[in-house]
């Protein structure tokens, strides 16, 4: 028997008049398991325990959480990376209304993304094949479009804690400089004028936490600062 | 696009250059303030005076001090928009930083070009 002490964040707002920490004894069997079968260990405990999960493999983003302090996803993230003397806290992504437990309304972060317009605009007649592109140009968007929207790094960024209705946050910024440097894209001085006010992206302080973060190794960080390059080349 | 009427540039790009360019005027100064005390060990009245008294002290000190007024605004309209959510708090607050510093800006021209 080893046991995994885990301290989980319960809420229900039909019953709860608040949120509370409710503890667990899982026994992991001395395997290194993910969080996210720690996570199902508990829900055979307690079944009204409430979190998003999906494809288990780090791929669908569902199940961004706060383990231990850090936030990443449950499901790739082994207990020998996060736990620290034989205890797991498990909590919501921070700065987001809570649904239920581990679940939250991510509708803000959703509106950020929508508003960076996260689409190719190109009013030019489609050629007969296909819109080419080098390989060059096809080279900046690496690092920029494996974004999987977990909200971990935008979760975890004071800036968008404080002003989630006006900063477009690390993950939004991201999707931004994706558009902004596709060779395809014509929408590019229209991207920018949407951008230079002093919060949607200027809000951002550097520090880092983004990066930090986030489970598939990208850098909101570096494409802000692209995004400023581009501004400040624009109106200069 | 976000609209803003109480930042210093009214755009986010403009403050966050002059917040930069303002930086490295006051490092400067800081630096020159720093090198010329230490320098000077047994700093007198007069000397101190001849040092402000000189046009190119006048222009780097007037140009410290507008870096200030312009770095404070934009520094400090940030913290506001952070952490002052109600309206009327963050209206009133803001409202007393611009005036304080346009207070200490014409106090500072006058103690350079005064007496």
């Amino acid at each position: 028997m080893s046991m995994l002490q885990v301290s989980v964040y319960r809420y229900n707002p039909e019953t709860d008049s608040a949120p509370y920490m409710q503890e667990f004894q899982v026994d992991t069997q001395g395997r290194d398991v993910m969080v996210l079968n720690v996570l199902a260990m508990i829900k055979e405990q307690d079944s009204s325990m409430a979190y998003r999960r999906s494809c288990r493999e780090g791929v669908c983003g569902s199940d961004g959480m706060n383990m231990n302090g850090k936030n990443g996803l449950a499901c790739i993230t082994p207990l020998s990376e996060v736990v620290k003397g034989g205890k797991l806290t498990l909590r919501p992504l921070p700065g987001l209304p809570v649904i239920r437990d581990l679940v939250v309304d991510m509708a803000l972060f959703y509106k950020q993304y929508e508003r960076i317009q996260p689409y190719l605009q190109n009013d030019t007649p489609e050629p007969a094949i296909e819109r080419l592109q080098s390989p060059e140009d096809r080279d900046k968007l690496d690092g920029l479009y494996e974004c999987i929207l977990c909200a971990c790094c935008s979760t975890s960024c004071p800036s968008f804690w404080w002003n989630p209705d006006k900063f477009v946050g690390p993950a939004g910024l991201l999707q931004a400089y994706r558009f902004l440097a596709d060779s395809r894209d014509e929408a590019t001085s229209e991207r920018l004028a949407e951008l230079e006010d002093p919060f949607s992206v200027f809000r951002c302080r550097g520090i880092m936490n983004c990066v930090a973060v986030c489970p598939k190794g990208l850098n909101p960080t570096r494409a802000i600062g692209k995004i400023r390059e581009m501004l400040l080349a624009n109106a200069t | 696009m976000v609209t803003n009427i109480t930042n210093f540039g009214r755009s986010g790009l403009s403050d966050w250059l002059i917040q930069r360019a303002s930086a490295v005027i006051l490092a400067l100064y800081t630096l020159f303030m720093v090198g010329y005390l230490l320098l000077h060990p047994n700093l007198d009245y007069a000397t101190w005076s001849g040092l402000f008294g000189s046009t190119w002290m006048r222009i780097f000190s007037l140009l410290a001090f507008v870096s200030m007024a312009a770095h404070a605004w934009i520094g400090l309209w940030t913290v506001t928009t952070d952490y002052l959510k109600p309206t009327a708090i963050r209206i009133a607050v803001q409202a007393v930083i611009i005036l304080a510093i346009f207070v200490f800006l014409v106090w500072g021209v006058q103690v350079l070009w005064g007496a």
